[in-house]
């Protein structure tokens, strides 16, 4: 009788410590919704690796999906794995103490990441790692190879070749660039899209040491000729366009360049099936310039600190750390993975890959949206006072300088 | 207790406990929220008055919360016109059973059926620079000077969303007003018409006084309305009150606040909610005072 209560102690016991080893059911969130199918593929290719580990996809609407996430992990009901967003976004979650720090020893490949993707998932205060980067994003012109080839146009290499190439667009009856500003955030697209090659290295470098300010004649005076091209070779007031209908112009042929991001090829090629596009960077005064984009990271896959499958969520995170799951995603998303070494299928992705590498970070999501007013919300309002007329480079740089003081130290005086 | 006490207890506790649960919770700790810090949504030390404080004097908010106060009152003022003026001319000419009124009773409130999306995607299409119906008409008639980016421009883009609003709701007094026209007795009426045959004394001596509780209701829902102003801003303007700030209202400015956006990333429970708390405030003592102030010139008929 005693005997046999051992027994049954040892097997409950037993039961009870490989109970987490038999069904070990992750909840992962993101905000991709039109990426469902894909992910789910992923997760198959997990599952069939990592036997006893299920994972459920979940998605929520992408504008809300912090306040959704946030509310959730602070009410206890949050997921195992998800989705977090970079740079100031992230420092919202992480910084309530809601997301698994990580090292290279719980996840090895983040070695080998590029220190700005791992930098864009890390906190500021304490330098830890939080997620795992997943994509890249890069802004660029995109223009339509057909309309180019039609009116004998080359990729151009100095601005006066830019304003050359708009202008034969316009004496051909197409409009030059779809873009409008009449959505807030596309004036930032526009801003650095168009000019960082402008701006250049040496201000940018300058600016993160703390020995120069907006009031940079590099900066305002980019600012000056991005609007000047605005006017002269955006559509009809474009001011009041709003960002789908801007696209809607370059995919449907009727304009020959669109200023914005990587992630707007996949998009152009859902709404128009035939169009042939090409990418590049937007040149500075001179051929001799460094073309620059702006490169930005778009978020991670994060860890639930009090999580109850911490260690099947690490094994996860693993998994989408992998060259296997980033050579998947750059295939079936049309997306520029972080993870190195992954190669790409698509020339137009291989050429944005090529592009990035000489680069400036998209500067006001990088380094200015950790306080309020933040550079971002700034830096569209006062472009689109410009554009409308209402103010001058040289005034938008005192703005942005003054404004920014209000938190960001190297500015105070 | 009675078997009658015990009765009245079970009639009274669902709905007292329902009203406390649902409504009275949800304000009280609104009001809490807002004394305190907040990091994202996890709540650190009491702070008094300092969030208050901050929305009101520091720089950039105490901008930013004028902006859009201003914005508020013109809304206010420009649908007063607009929407509760338009409405009793044409409550007026539905009543005096015009031509065609069996046919405008319903054409007029139409629009208050649709819903508020339809209507802000609708008006977002008529003003779209390009192919909108606005600038295509002007064009048409040789107006093209007139074409305007109608949601770009910092001064038409508020006017366009009041208009879009005011097209909207016009329905809605109308409707108020007209079912206050039709309690007037009808002695009153042939009284006047031995006295006058002018339309305007029967207007202003008659029929606008004796339609004061209509009056009363559609002036303080448009005043909590015009100050509670979110969707058709949030849609056509966007969540920044674009361009630069000149859509933005009470609304979206405390919606960026407390929840933040994607061009900021910052969320601040503790500023929201003290912005919040004085929307509700402000509101309550206006919609007060001019409901008191309405009444008293209210006539029993």
């Amino acid at each position: 009788m005693r005997k046999s209560i051992i027994r049954t102690g040892a097997v409950l016991a037993g039961v009870l410590v490989a109970a987490p080893a038999f069904a070990q059911d992750l909840t992962f969130w993101s905000w991709r919704q039109e990426d469902r199918a894909a992910y789910e593929k992923f997760i198959e290719t997990f599952e069939a690796a990592n036997p006893g580990i299920t994972v459920t996809f979940e998605t929520f609407e992408a504008a809300n999906y912090n306040t959704i996430l946030s509310t959730a992990l602070a009410g206890g009901t949050g997921p195992d794995v998800m989705m977090v967003r970079a740079y100031g976004g992230l420092e919202n979650v992480a910084a309530a103490g809601y997301l698994e720090p990580l090292t290279t020893e719980t996840v090895p490949a983040l070695a080998d990441f590029a220190a700005p993707a791992i930098a864009a998932e890390s906190m500021r205060s304490d330098g830890a790692i939080y997620a795992v980067p997943f994509a890249s994003q890069t802004q660029l012109v995109i223009y339509n190879k057909a309309l180019f080839d039609a009116n004998g146009i080359e990729e151009p290499q100095t601005w006066e070749e830019l304003k050359a190439a708009a202008q034969k667009l316009k004496d051909a009856g197409v409009i030059p660039f779809a873009n409008g500003t009449a959505t807030a955030w596309q004036n930032e697209t526009v801003t650095f899209g168009l000019g960082s090659s402008l701006m250049g290295k040496d201000f940018y470098d300058e600016l993160m040491a703390g020995t120069t300010d907006f009031t940079d004649t590099r900066f305002t005076g980019a600012l000056g000729q991005v609007a000047e091209v605005a006017a002269e070779y955006f559509p009809d007031g474009f001011i009041g366009l709003d960002y789908p209908s801007a696209q809607q112009l370059f995919s449907s042929g009727m304009a020959g360049m669109f200023i914005g991001g990587s992630y707007e090829l996949a998009t152009f090629k859902a709404q128009n099936l035939d169009i042939e596009m090409g990418v590049f960077a937007a040149p500075g005064e001179n051929a001799d310039d460094a073309k620059l984009v702006a490169l930005y990271f778009d978020g991670g896959y994060a860890a639930n600190a009090a999580g109850a499958n911490k260690e099947a969520s690490i094994k996860f995170l693993n998994y989408l750390a992998s060259k296997e799951f980033g050579q998947a995603f750059a295939d079936t998303l049309s997306n520029i993975s972080t993870i190195p070494g992954v190669t790409f299928n698509d020339p137009l992705l291989a050429e944005v890959n090529d592009l990035n590498k000489s680069s400036i970070p998209y500067l006001m999501l990088a380094h200015f949206r950790y306080g309020e007013p933040s550079g971002s919300v700034m830096i569209q309002a006062e472009m689109q006072k410009l554009f409308a007329g209402e103010t001058t480079p040289e005034a938008i740089g005192e703005a942005l300088t003054t404004g920014l003081a209000a938190w960001y130290e190297p500015f105070k005086k | 207790m009675t078997g009658r006490g015990l009765w009245i207890t079970a009639l009274i506790v669902p709905p007292l406990a329902f009203v406390a649960l649902f409504i009275v919770y949800p304000i009280v700790s609104a009001f809490a929220y807002a004394f305190f810090d907040w990091q994202g949504l996890r709540r650190l030390d009491f702070v008094g008055l300092e969030n208050f404080h901050t929305v009101l004097f520091v720089e950039p908010y105490r901008s930013w919360t004028l902006n859009a106060f201003k914005n508020n009152v013109i809304v206010f003022f420009a649908l007063m016109v607009l929407q509760n003026g338009l409405g009793f001319i044409l409550a007026y000419a539905l009543w005096r059973e015009l031509p065609g009124a069996r046919f405008h009773r319903i054409a007029v409130f139409l629009p208050v059926v649709l819903s508020t999306i339809i209507v802000a995607y609708l008006f977002k299409l008529f003003y779209h620079p390009l192919f909108g119906v606005v600038n295509i008409s002007l064009k048409g008639l040789g107006l093209g000077f007139l074409a305007q980016p109608w949601l770009g421009q910092s001064g038409t883009a508020l006017w366009s969303i009041i208009v879009a609003q005011a097209w909207h709701m016009v329905g809605f007094p109308t409707l108020v007003f007209l079912a206050g026209m039709q309690r007037i007795p009808g002695e009153i009426l042939d009284a006047v018409r031995m006295e006058t045959e002018s339309e305007w004394v029967k207007i202003t001596k008659i029929v606008w006084p004796l339609v004061a509780p209509s009056a009363t209701i559609v002036f303080t829902l448009l005043f909590v309305g015009a100050f509670n102003w979110f969707e058709l801003p949030y849609i056509m303007g966007g969540l920044d009150g674009s361009p630069f700030g000149s859509t933005d209202v009470l609304g979206l400015y405390f919606y960026r606040t407390a929840f933040g956006n994607v061009s900021s990333g910052q969320q601040d429970f503790g500023l929201g909610s003290a912005l919040a708390v004085l929307i509700f405030i402000f509101i309550a003592l206006v919609a007060g005072v001019i409901t008191t102030r309405l009444r008293a010139r209210e006539i029993q008929l």
